[in-house]
């Protein structure tokens, strides 16, 4: 028995660093390229980022399953698999984005397509004094000293593969500072598209967040396939949260299924900031969404809530990882996911309390609803307490439908798939009821509304 | 004469594959109340079972024609749509739907059903503000989740009220008397002699007689064994709190 497992581990070994080796290899070539059509435009300490995240993502590859972060989620399907760089913005009309832009309320728009940024569809309309609303190329040849002091900061690539190429094909994105003591009470919208036209692309859209001290705002971040495409996303978003600040982040992924998509959310929190987001998943055919919130002083407050959607062979990940360094925390997590038809979850929580962090509070929940036998979820509490003063809860449920409630539906006259849809209606829009802002929580319950009906509708996903 | 709303002929049922029902007759009539009482284990849960069309409770023999049609041929939905109102012994809890939202599909689906035309939320919530001003029940109900963090007396006034909005032709009231104290037995039973009518029909199942002193039936079955043993008015469940079952278990046996 141990020389057959000796053996195998050798021939995994050996297969991984093949596969190191291909992945590499077809990203270095991209990169390269990438590297010579851009240099000219973008400042030195961006060039410098680059490569230094390149030579990361070189060194590491992309991470296997061997590697306890991505256990249940293998990247064999993407490895091998050759994408290029999405270049040129392609003709997307005004009519083609109408359908998934009219729910949007009055506040600013900007509209990135396959990566980049897209005047055409985007509306920065007034903005508060000194607020900045705008894309990451357009503000690099300002060398402007607020990206500078931001960028890479927070998310950084040294053990994080996806962090890593994002930074190394780190070319646009969002830009967006709250100055001090403002209150933007309109949401602000930020939209990645997604439509390769046929050929597999990627984009690595990567955003800077900065809230100053005691500003108020809300921001939706969408990703969003136009078709059923096969392409990738990596996106990666860094927040910064400054003394007293409180924001509302959204996440709504809509990838088309076929593709890849992977968001890095790294939040950093001061004094008596106050984190909030809100996500909803149904896209992706592979998707790993991970929020990596820093409560670097007293007194913050950060709370995640989430939903995930997926049927037939969707992959569906979800990471959080929270990291109490000071007294006085708290920290607020609800994750649930539905999952139908050969669909597979994960939901990892990562709570660490540091020895300084006193007082502090956290609490995660995770549930799942299980539409189908062959449904899957991997849910993974890991809570590491070094402080010993501090409330800790987390709690998991799976479970499947409740045949007696619908059975209570269909003795009203409910047909039974109708039963079946309010029933997962119900159990997913518990955190979406929880959103305080109408404009979006009205949009979060139709996307899962449409989710519900779409899936229900084909019983064959289920 | 018209057609009976409700015969069951011969029926003979199993829950979980035990057999429960052996034979049992009645024909309901519209604008008649029945009981049905009996013991525990009679046969009482099956045949409301039965006739809501649960999994894990089968028909084996005879049959149940509704408005002489055959009942048990229906998916559930269908015989609620068509007129069939069962008032749940333990009414489900739903956390995360809202009354409001299961009441107007509900509500909907049914009239959809009858071709009538689906209510948007203002004519739905006239409807049923109406009605649970009627129930004496808080309007703000409706905002809270299908049953959960209801009092007993709450879920079974709840029941009532689906009823009173679902309009049904044949209503089965599950041992609606269980579990509530005698205030609330009162409301709930005013509640439903207000939708006593003509042309709709009502079954009671009940343990015991108290019930009947509020609603006040026409017809008084006793349920032993699977079967009807004795049918009778008024005056026969008052002999049955007087003197128990055990008298008419004896009759079986003979």
């Amino acid at each position: 028995m141990r020389s057959t497992s000796n053996v195998e581990r050798v021939a995994g070994d050996y297969r991984r660093m093949k596969e190191v080796q291909t992945a590499t290899d077809l990203y270095r070539t991209e990169f390269l390229q990438f590297e010579r059509e851009v240099c000219r435009i973008t400042p030195g300490w961006v060039q410098e980022l680059r490569q230094a995240a390149m030579a990361c993502f070189t060194d590491v590859g992309f991470p296997t399953t061997h590697d306890e972060a991505w256990r249940h989620t293998s990247l064999a399907s993407l490895s091998e698999r050759p994408f290029q760089l999405a270049r040129n913005l392609c003709d997307i009309s005004k009519t083609e984005l109408k359908p998934v832009m009219s729910w949007m309320g009055a506040g600013c728009r900007l509209v990135f397509v396959n990566g980049s940024f897209s005047p055409l569809h985007s509306s920065l309309l007034p903005l508060p004094r000194g607020m900045i609303a705008g894309s990451i190329a357009g503000t690099l040849g300002d060398e402007s000293s607020l990206l500078r002091s931001h960028l890479g900061r927070y998310a950084r690539g040294e053990d994080h593969a996806f962090v890593a190429l994002n930074t190394a094909f780190l070319n646009d994105g969002a830009v967006l500072y709250i100055p001090p003591n403002t209150v933007v009470e309109e949401p602000l919208y930020i939209l990645f598209v997604s439509s390769p036209n046929g050929k597999a692309t990627m984009s690595h859209p990567r955003s800077v967040i900065v809230a100053g001290p005691h500003s108020r705002a809300m921001i939706v971040e969408s990703y969003l396939g136009l078709q059923e495409d096969l392409y990738l996303t990596n996106a990666v978003t860094e927040v910064v949260l400054a003394e007293n600040a409180a924001l509302d982040h959204y996440v709504l992924q809509q990838e088309s299924t076929a593709a890849f998509h992977f968001l890095t959310l790294a939040v950093h929190q001061s004094r008596h900031s106050t984190f909030t987001s809100h996500s909803l998943a149904t896209g992706g055919a592979l998707a790993r969404s991970e929020i990596h919130c820093e409560l670097a002083d007293e007194g913050t407050t950060c709370i995640l809530r989430g939903v995930s959607a997926a049927a037939d062979r969707q992959h569906l990940d979800t990471q959080t990882q929270i990291d109490h360094a000071k007294p006085h925390g708290t920290s607020q997590q609800l994750y649930k996911s539905i999952l139908g038809g050969r669909a597979i979850g994960v939901f990892n929580g990562k709570i660490l309390v540091r020895q300084d962090a006193q007082k502090t509070d956290a609490r995660q929940t995770n549930s799942n609803l299980l539409l189908s036998e062959d449904a899957l979820i991997h849910t993974k509490p890991q809570l590491e307490i070094f402080a010993d003063d501090v409330n800790c809860a987390h709690g998991a449920t799976v479970g499947r439908l409740d045949e007696e409630a619908v059975f209570y539906l269909r003795s009203r006259g409910i047909g039974l798939e109708a039963a079946r849809g309010m029933m997962t209606y119900a159990f997913g829009s518990e955190t979406i009821n929880l959103v305080t802002n109408e404009v979006i929580r009205d949009r979060l319950a139709e996307l899962l509304a449409q989710w519900i009906s779409q899936t229900c509708g084909r019983s064959s996903s289920l | 004469m018209s057609t009976p709303i409700l015969e069951i002929r011969n029926l003979s049922a199993t829950a979980a594959g035990k057999e429960i029902l052996r034979g049992m007759n009645l024909t309901v009539n519209a604008g008649e109340v029945h009981a049905v009482m009996g013991p525990n284990a009679s046969g009482k849960s099956t045949l409301t079972h039965v006739l809501a069309g649960r999994e894990g409770y089968e028909a084996t023999g005879g049959e149940v024609r509704y408005q002489g049609r055959d009942l048990l041929a229906m998916p559930p939905e269908d015989r609620a749509r068509e007129g069939l109102f069962l008032a749940f012994q333990y009414p489900i809890e739903i956390p995360g739907m809202k009354m409001m939202h299961f009441l107007k599909a509900a509500l909907n689906a049914i009239r959809k059903h009858r071709g009538l035309e689906e209510l948007d939320a203002l004519d739905f919530l006239a409807i049923v503000k109406e009605k649970m001003q009627l129930l004496g029940m808080d309007p703000d109900l409706l905002n809270r989740p299908v049953n959960a963090g209801f009092s007993g007396g709450e879920k079974k006034r709840n029941e009532i009220l689906q009823m009173a909005v679902l309009d049904p032709k044949l209503a089965i009231l599950d041992e609606t008397d269980s579990g509530l104290d005698i205030d609330a037995l009162k409301i709930v039973a005013s509640g439903v002699n207000s939708l006593r009518r003509q042309d709709r029909a009502m079954i009671l199942i009940t343990h015991y007689q108290r019930l009947l002193n509020y609603i006040v039936p026409d017809f008084v079955h006793v349920l032993i064994d699977g079967r009807i043993v004795k049918t009778g008015g008024r005056e026969l469940a008052l002999s049955v709190e007087e003197q128990g079952y055990g008298w008419l278990e004896e009759d079986v046996k003979r």
